[in-house]
């Protein structure tokens, strides 16, 4: 076989809690990032996001720890996003425990962050994250800032080039239009990027149901499909997305099976 | 057991990964800088993530390191394993930003994997380890690969596991005490857990 189509359950994380968590399973803290996480890593999720979306930079730290606590119990990946403005975020993130970091605001401004990071801990480390909105005209897309409030006039495809040409190694690629709305992937969006780059896109936003997280590999070519609600409360297990996924011919994990005492 | 487990402190980002992994299956490694604990150790990890070159400077900056690691893995032959970068150390050299020279354990070249349409660069996700020859510390499975550099091996001997990723990529390479794995064992659920449980009891002969 060849590499296995990722799903990935992202965690919005606020002063080092989960916001709109897991439900799924009784949790001793509902709002406590490593319980969620674990229950991710025993339902056979092939990768975690935390996406921390903490409002005040001094609180930033709590993201840290976090990770690290988190990284002492979850031998799975994690990628965390957020507030990652430089080389030295993304060191204080890997070295706590992350695999990967996402970028997302600081790149639009100063796409010599990812460089840094790049150079420094190379591309498989380093996500660009792209928050994209089509325009109204049909023209494309364009990124926004600030949760998809802010227009910035880039267009998504010239900025993807300059993440993939700074280092990034891999794109995560969300359409805020699509974002909270449940009615699936912007395939478009994930097609154009796929077929335009050589590294690995997540497909992100809209997800409703199984099928959209197949539309996103099946339709849409992402090597990842990422989504929060649906598995947060419990209307579809990582295994009935494996299944789902395995059912229209993407290659993905076996079975999870626990380990051995 | 009161072996003495060294993981070799040269500033490796997974670093703190490999040291969890390792206490979640027994063990009570010593994190380390220092060549005097390496030359007392039963049994040794490299971990190891980044660019090729920043990794072995960073080990070349610890005065007396790769003299250490030469004397208690080449000469003592003490087990050894070496996790993503840190097995591609053991190659002659590294073509990654500049052609690096390796440890030069392991006969070959680390170099870029080749993207196309459908491989894409770098090889991230859940993969198979198909081992080639039998070996101790290999099963085959599913593990996790996040690289966008792989090794290749001069002597297809030293190769113990390869994956697909566009054609057949390097999972393990092993020669006597020595086993490098490319893959993420710390972050490969069960199956990484299971192949380090596998790693500290292995007494290669």
């Amino acid at each position: 076989m060849t590499v296995r189509t990722r799903i990935i359950p992202c965690l919005d994380v606020a002063n080092g809690r989960v916001v709109k968590g897991v439900n799924f399973v009784d949790l001793v803290d509902a709002g406590d990032p490593v319980e969620q996480a674990q229950a991710y890593d025993a339902a056979g999720a092939d990768e975690l996001c935390f996406l921390d979306i903490t409002a005040s930079h001094e609180a930033r730290d709590t993201i840290i720890d976090v990770v690290m606590r988190t990284a002492e119990v979850c031998f799975m990946p994690l990628t965390v996003g957020g507030g990652v403005r430089s080389a030295d975020d993304a060191r204080a993130l890997l070295l706590a425990g992350a695999d990967k970091v996402a970028v997302n605001s600081a790149a639009v401004s100063n796409p010599q962050v990812i460089a840094d990071i790049a150079g420094r801990f190379g591309s498989q480390c380093i996500v660009g994250s792209i928050d994209a909105r089509a325009r109204a005209d049909g023209s494309g897309w364009e990124i926004f800032t600030h949760g998809g409030r802010k227009p910035t006039g880039i267009d998504a495809m010239d900025h993807a080039e300059t993440l993939v040409r700074n280092g990034a190694g891999e794109l995560l690629v969300t359409s805020m239009d699509r974002d909270g709305t449940r009615i699936g992937y912007d395939l478009e969006l994930i097609d154009a990027m796929v077929k335009n780059f050589d590294v690995p896109v997540i497909a992100s936003g809209g997800v409703g149901n199984l099928d959209h997280l197949v539309e996103g590999a099946v339709k849409g070519g992402a090597s990842a499909v990422l989504a929060a609600s649906i598995f947060h409360f419990g209307e579809a297990s990582i295994a009935q997305a494996h299944a789902a996924l395995a059912a229209a011919g993407c290659a993905v994990r076996s079975p999870i099976q626990s380990r051995a005492a | 057991m009161g072996e003495r487990i060294a993981l070799i402190d040269y500033g490796a980002g997974n670093l703190r990964s490999v040291h969890n992994a390792l206490r979640a299956v027994g063990a009570a490694p010593e994190v380390t800088a220092d060549p005097k604990a390496v030359l007392a150790a039963d049994r040794i990890v490299l971990p190891g993530v980044g660019a090729f070159a920043a990794c072995y400077d960073g080990l070349a900056a610890i005065d007396g390191m790769i003299a250490a690691l030469e004397q208690r893995v080449r000469e003592d032959a003490v087990p050894f394993l070496g996790i993503c970068v840190g097995m591609q150390l053991l190659a002659d050299t590294g073509i990654e930003y500049g052609t690096h020279k390796g440890l030069g354990w392991i006969g070959g070249t680390v170099g870029a994997i080749a993207p196309s349409p459908d491989i894409k660069v770098p090889h991230m996700g859940w993969n198979d380890v198909q081992p080639v020859a039998e070996h101790p510390v290999l099963v085959s499975g599913e593990a996790y690969f996040l690289h966008g550099y792989h090794f290749a091996a001069r002597d297809k001997s030293d190769v113990a596991a390869v994956t697909d990723h566009g054609g057949a990529l390097t999972a393990a390479i092993a020669r006597d005490n020595i086993i490098g794995v490319q893959f993420h064992p710390e972050k490969s659920q069960s199956y990484g857990l299971d192949l380090l449980s596998r790693f500290l009891e292995w007494n290669p002969t």
